[in-house]
């Protein structure tokens, strides 16, 4: 008996000696994870679910991806489990959100910074948008700026929470303009900035554009800018704040894509930043993307890694001074 | 009236298919501790992605509505809330169960939340666009004074002493504050990284609930078994309905509260249920049977929960933002197939609006003859041997907290707080008042921050706060609420002799 244990645990061996020696060519071999560090039904979730359905099929990673929320903290308790609780054997992804979690590290108290974790693809840019309710009398970002300029402080102002996009394109907005706005963080995320807009609460807002131009179509808001480089499809209408003279670049934009941790092998890392790109461009994915007017923007490992890079150096002038 | 031309909708065989599997899916997701109905909607949200729109939201609606009233099982048979809708179900159904009660308990329970639920949605066909100005009414001043008018009810809820429902109220508001503080993202109490996120409720409610009562099995050993074995009385659905009648008052009070608070967006489906519950037991006049098993208190909780379903999706389905995590789920679910709530959907896809929104009218009726059907049976759970019982909730326990998000952090959160409740309940406090401010903390407190920066953005903060008829009638409320507790403190005080206290 004993004899063939042993040799069951030799051949065990043998069996993922081969599994790593041929670089990792089966993976994946079994279901993937991807942790969710937002809530079910959220923004994040939602895109998450419709990018990694079609991960099943023979021409992507040939394995279904089951979605795992951990939200809580604004993302930190998810970003937290990812880089020190979650195994790094490939099969555990995890949705990252820039500038949120890249802000967070710089203003610490979390266990995790950009080098935690290795970036695979970009599925999403959702741009932060300048929206005002209905019947407010601002209708350019001019309006806003003279207001904000003659009364210092009493623009209100709201947003998903601190050290998110929305907050830093008001930050961007404050600097360049060189005004003082009164921002205000609110929990429940966008969808609760965005009522606090509709229903008057505060005079203007700061959202996604995906949120906001659903709620434009509904002709519950107008939306005065976007903070990005240049114009989005959703809205080719609306300018972009540089347009409108505010030196505001894309630093807000929502990005959203695939990581994995640090200490996922190699192998695993380029045979997903090979597949995953391909599996965002299928055209099922696009479709359902552009119905429920989420804007997607793919990028490969490469093209993130610089962004991540370009968005830490911006973001730690940014908020150097808070 | 446009609803009527598409009821034929909800009767073709698919349609109609989905609406079965979802109301029986949803009972049974929503009698499994744990599985909150926003986990049961999101769990289903993959298997939309191959249904048309409406079918779509069949199955979701159905799910919805039926999880709301299925947590109400494990509520009264095992004393678990499965979502803060069901804490009030506990107080008086429970008791019920344990009197042999238990079918009862389960009938009038399906009954007023179907009475409660329909309401609720005929509220949500008819009033929507009056609905929808009462929801954006609610800023953060007035969610704030809505919340402290909710800490008024802690005192009185389910608590013998006034002093002792106050001190578990502040514990509740306490544990409230561990965590990432949501606005500032400031850390307060973080001892171990599981405790980053927060106490999340839903494993502090199974914990708070379920655990004393696991300990106090097991403490009272083999020695008691069989001798305790519950007779189950056998209980006729004719009774229940005329009982409902009985109470009317109960209903009533209940399908209205849970309707208007069922209605504020990020509030309403948590409280809905303690609030009918204290609301109806002060206009009662057999106030001292609430807590005892008395019929009045699970059909005011019951009825309001169901009720908060149909006004809770008025923000969603006028102005496109979710009210409650369940809205959010079911936002995703139109996103989907490309349909914006708001005016898109009324206008440019009344097949899908209304085809949803009365399967959930249809759904409240299937949901309650099956819960009738299985309430018979269901209620067997009382004979089962204290010790065996004691292992299954327990067990219950450790999956229902794990899967709300696959953390074991939540199971040692839920397995402290239960230990923590049983010695905190043998010197008589009580978990009701304790998890209503763990839900209202968080409420007040982002309120009063956001309220005050605004304020003092703008004209300060006492004309904020204090000013508008709505900030004026709540504090008016929450006046009268804190009176009329030390009134009737006072009254009963008179009557108690000497012996009473000294005993």
């Amino acid at each position: 008996m004993k004899k063939l244990l042993a040799g069951a645990a030799i051949a065990l061996m043998g069996l993922t000696q081969t599994a790593t020696a041929d670089g990792h060519a089966n993976y994946p071999e079994r279901p993937i994870m991807m942790m969710v560090s937002y809530g079910a039904g959220g923004a994040t979730d939602f895109q998450a679910r419709i990018v990694t359905m079609t991960a099943g099929n023979e021409d992507a990673l040939g394995m279904p991806v089951a979605i795992l929320n951990k939200p809580g903290a604004g993302g930190r308790v998810g970003w937290n489990w990812l880089a020190g609780q979650a195994e790094a054997d490939g099969y555990t992804l995890g949705a990252y959100n820039v500038p949120h979690f890249i802000a967070q590290s710089i203003k610490g108290g979390v266990e995790y910074s950009a080098a935690s974790f290795e970036p695979i693809a970009n599925w999403g840019a959702d741009p932060a948008v300048l929206v005002v309710g209905k019947d407010s009398e601002f209708n350019t970002l001019q309006d806003v700026i003279d207001f904000t300029k003659a009364n210092p402080g009493k623009l209100t102002t709201s947003g998903a929470g601190l050290f998110v996009g929305h907050h830093i394109a008001a930050l961007q907005m404050e600097k360049a303009g060189d005004m003082k706005m009164a921002y205000i963080p609110t929990k429940g995320g966008g969808a609760a900035a965005l009522k606090a807009v509709i229903a008057g609460d505060v005079m203007a807002g700061i959202n996604n554009l995906s949120d906001a131009f659903r709620a434009a179509q509904a002709g519950n808001v107008k939306i005065l800018a976007v903070a990005d480089l240049e114009r989005n499809e959703f809205l080719p209408d609306v300018p972009t704040m540089m347009e409108s003279g505010l030196d505001v670049d894309n630093a807000s934009v929502n990005f959203r894509g695939v990581m994995v941790p640090k200490g996922t092998p190699q192998g695993i890392i380029d045979k997903l930043a090979a597949t995953v790109p391909t599996m965002f461009e299928n055209g099922r994915v696009q479709g359902k993307m552009k119905a429920g007017g989420s804007p997607m923007h793919v990028m490969n490992r490469e093209e993130v890694l610089a962004m991540w890079a370009a968005r830490e150096v911006a973001l730690k002038e940014l908020l150097a001074g808070l | 009236m446009e609803f009527i031309y598409y009821f034929g909708d909800v009767f073709t065989p698919i349609n109609f298919g989905l609406l079965l599997l979802g109301t029986i899916g949803g009972l049974i997701l929503g009698a499994t501790p744990g599985l909150s109905p926003t986990m049961a909607v999101a769990l289903l949200i993959p298997f939309t992605f191959q249904l048309e729109a409406a079918q779509g939201l069949i199955l979701l609606g159905a799910a919805y509505t039926s999880t709301v009233a299925g947590g109400a099982v494990s509520a009264i048979l095992l004393k678990i809330p499965g979502a803060p809708a069901n804490i009030a179900t506990t107080l008086d159904g429970h008791e019920m169960a344990l009197n042999g009660e238990g079918a009862k308990a389960l009938q009038l329970s399906f009954l007023s939340s179907a009475v409660g639920g329909v309401f609720g949605v005929l509220l949500l066909i008819f009033l929507t666009p009056v609905l929808a100005q009462w929801a954006l009414a609610f800023g953060p001043s007035h969610l704030f004074w809505l919340a402290i008018l909710g800490v008024t009810v802690i005192g009185s809820l389910d608590s013998k002493s006034v002093v002792k429902g106050l001190l578990s109220g502040c514990i509740g508001l306490w544990l409230a504050t561990i965590g990432f503080d949501d606005i500032m993202g400031a850390q307060r109490f973080i001892f171990h990284p599981s405790l980053g996120g927060g106490i999340n409720i839903i494993a502090a409610l199974i914990g708070l609930f379920a655990i004393p009562q696991v300990i106090t099995m097991f403490a009272k050993g083999r020695k008691n078994d069989g001798t305790e074995a519950i007779k189950v009385q056998k209980h006729p659905i004719k009774g229940a309905i005329s009982e409902l009648f009985r109470y009317k008052r109960a209903m009533g009070i209940g399908t209205l509260t849970g309707s208007i608070i069922g209605l504020i967006p990020g509030v309403g489906g948590q409280i809905a249920g303690l609030v009918a519950y204290d609301q109806s037991k002060k206009f009662s006049s057999d106030r001292d049977k609430y807590g005892t098993g008395h019929p009045e208190g699970l059909i005011a909780a019951e009825s309001a929960n169901n009720a908060m379903v149909g006004p809770s999706l008025v923000p969603l389905l006028t102005l496109s933002i979710p009210g409650s995590p369940t809205a959010a789920v079911l936002l995703g679910g139109l996103l989907i197939h490309g349909i914006f709530p708001g005016t898109d959907l009324f206008d440019n896809h009344p097949d899908v609006a209304w085809t949803f929104i009365n399967s959930m009218l249809i759904g409240q009726i299937l949901m309650c003859i099956f819960g009738l059907y299985v309430a018979g049976m269901a209620a067997r759970v009382a004979q089962v041997p204290q010790s065996m019982m004691a292992a299954i909730v327990l067990g219950l326990a450790v999956f229902g907290s794990y899967s709300v998000q696959s953390s074991m952090g939540d199971v040692y959160v839920m397995a402290s707080l239960g230990v923590m409740m049983y010695f905190l309940e043998r010197f008589g406090f009580s978990a009701a008042p304790l998890v209503l401010g763990l839900i209202l903390g968080p409420i007040a407190e982002s309120n009063f921050i956001q309220g005050s920066m605004i304020a003092t953005a703008t004209d300060g903060l006492a004309p904020y706060f204090f000013g508008g008829p709505l900030n004026l009638f709540l504090i008016a409320v929450v006046v009268l609420s804190v009176l009329y507790s030390a009134y009737m403190e006072l009254r009963s005080r008179r009557y108690i002799s000497k012996e009473d206290i000294v005993a």
